[in-house]
């Protein structure tokens, strides 16, 4: 077990430059998910199915592989 | 030397008709690719001609372990009444059982494949508005890419990788196993609950994957009944003696094209480091199937899974044990079998998302889709203050996977395109250019009323007086652009094409 934790911890990570470069890349794309995350909750009502119960009753999928 | 990992993948896709009762799948199937077939939606009079897919090569019971295959194995059957046909991008579209169901072409590298699985999906899209036209007034035909019905019944989206027939099939099964089910952390695209006997939303609110729990076997040839999880089916559409054919059927679809790309990346490095006989070492689970449902069922991604010798790695510890090995490989023998930039991208990505899973799993919300699935879920379970119990959750989950642009919620979750729109439009119809597919599609653009049939390796041609004359394409990585492309682009007619082929 030793061994594997070893090979764990040696495998690359970014390196701390990298991630500092990065970090404000990766906040700006999550605000940028949490605006559209946002925008698809104002709709989602309307573009959920009615009755989304018997909705999703009547999937039924058979015959597959 | 690894042999070039020429992959592709098909998608059985769920079916429903909206609007009536009365409907059953298999016409609703046929009825949705004959109205794309018979289309002329973008401009193109005739996708696939009057081309027929040719059934000669077809042997879905051929097992790979031979002699040792079960008495009582089933194998599938080869449906050939129903409708199937071959577009000029070298896809196949056909109903499959109950299902329409879309082959991509033969790709080079996984980043094609994402680009022709993205065309798969847009072709579905312009089926069901082509359907709807054929549909009474108040009916429509719905396409989801999804793998289950959530009530015990599956479907597959299954990967292919050409594979050297001389690497021992034991081999495979090793490196495979231990591959599909730690890959689960990053390839599975959620569902909501179980399907499993006896295990409740409190026990299982949401899962890493919707197929884990529809298998039951670690190797077989089944793919409808207790499905395994490496398929042993030994039908490679190519030089039988040369190569074989992986069919792959443990994997979820993806809607995010990343996933996609590490799914089909992932997997065609991990086979052709063992063709390399590059693999340093194998972690080999002592109990596959139990675990593939452990790694599924685990949202905290940190559960041991015990190996044969004794000791335990989480499905993480194993990616990276596996990544590191890829990049040791990479350096020895370079990235050629599996496409030069593409394995770079694939690497590059493989290590971003096993950090951000070990970290921050949410930053993932834009590549992997449980975690983009299970962000939609938790963000109406918020607004609307309802628990894991509520039923419209269900729909969400099944909504995801909607192919409508006016309904689908991954299109709507901020997943990142690694192609562009346009370019899948263009692959709707052009075949890629370094495979076989592209003598197949460029044939079927330029000669379909000459093509009596085709399949994966060869095509059946009629010219005229002479007897049907049959091209056999049994080397997938022939008949590109750089084979055959100055001959097609010369060639006026079909008798000139197969002179010069030496047909």
């Amino acid at each position: 077990m030793a061994e594997r934790e070893q090979i764990r911890k040696n495998a690359p990570k970014p390196q701390e430059d990298a991630v500092e470069e990065e970090a404000p890349t990766s906040s700006e794309s999550g605000e940028a998910l949490k605006a559209e995350l946002d925008d698809l909750l104002d709709e989602i009502d309307d573009v959920l199915e009615t009755n989304a119960e018997d909705f999703v009753k009547s999937y039924i999928q058979k015959g597959g592989q | 030397m690894a042999i070039p990992k020429i992959v592709g993948i098909e998608t059985e896709f769920g079916i429903m008709v909206r609007g009536t009762a009365d409907w059953n799948p298999v016409s609703a199937s046929s009825l949705l690719i004959n109205a794309y077939v018979g289309s002329d939606i973008g401009g193109l009079d005739d996708r696939s001609g009057p081309v027929a897919w040719d059934f000669i090569d077809e042997m879905p019971g051929a097992d790979a372990r031979d002699l040792l295959a079960p008495e009582f194995a089933m194998p599938p059957e080869v449906e050939t009444h129903l409708v199937n046909a071959v577009l000029t991008n070298g896809a196949r579209y056909y109903v499959d059982h109950a299902h329409p169901e879309l082959s991509t072409p033969e790709c080079r590298d996984a980043l094609s494949v994402v680009l022709y699985d993205r065309a798969a999906e847009l072709i579905l899209i312009e089926s069901m508005q082509a359907a709807a036209d054929a549909l009474p007034d108040g009916q429509e035909i719905v396409i989801y890419k999804d793998n289950s019905d959530r009530k015990g019944n599956a479907y597959g989206c299954h990967e292919n990788y050409l594979i050297d027939r001389n690497l021992p099939f034991g081999q495979i099964i090793a490196a495979a196993t231990t591959h599909f089910v730690s890959r689960q952390v990053y390839t599975g695209s959620g569902k909501v609950g179980s399907e499993l006997p006896g295990l409740t939303r409190r026990d299982i609110p949401f899962q890493l994957t919707q197929r884990a729990e529809h298998f039951e076997e670690e190797v077989g040839l089944e793919t409808t009944l207790k499905r395994p999880i490496v398929n042993t089916r030994d039908e490679p559409h190519a030089d039988s003696q040369k190569y074989r054919r992986l069919h792959v059927i443990a994997g979820d679809a993806n809607m995010s094209q990343t996933a996609t790309l590490l799914k089909v990346g992932t997997s065609a490095i991990v086979f052709a480091m063992l063709e390399d006989g590059a693999n340093e070492r194998q972690v080999l689970l002592d109990e596959p199937v139990q675990a593939m449902h452990a790694v599924s069922h685990d949202m905290s991604l940190a559960k041991p899974l015990t190996l044969t010798d004794g000791s335990t790695m989480t499905a993480i510890e194993i990616q990276w044990d596996l990544l590191a090995q890829a990049q040791s490989w990479a350096d020895r023998f370079g990235l050629e079998s599996v496409g030069e930039e593409c394995g770079k991208v694939v690497l590059e990505r493989w290590e971003q998302t096993l950090h951000a899973l070990e970290t921050d799993p949410d930053q993932l919300a834009g590549t992997v889709d449980w975690v983009a699935k299970k962000r939609v879920i938790e963000g109406f379970m918020d607004r609307h203050d309802c628990d894991w119990e509520d039923p419209r959750l269900r729909a969400l989950d099944l909504q995801y996977h909607d192919l409508r642009p006016s309904k689908s919620l991954a299109a709507r979750a901020g997943l990142e395109q690694i192609v562009s729109e346009a370019e899948a439009q263009r692959a709707i119809a052009e075949p890629p250019n370094d495979t076989r597919a592209y003598f197949r599609g460029r044939c079927l653009q330029k000669f379909a009323d000459s093509i009596v049939a085709a399949n994966w390796d060869s095509i059946v041609f009629d010219v005229g007086d002479d007897p049907l004359r049959r091209v056999p394409m049994l080397e997938p990585g022939r008949g590109t652009v750089d084979h055959v492309g100055t001959i097609l682009d010369e060639c006026e007619s079909v008798h000139e094409l197969l002179d010069r082929l030496g047909a």
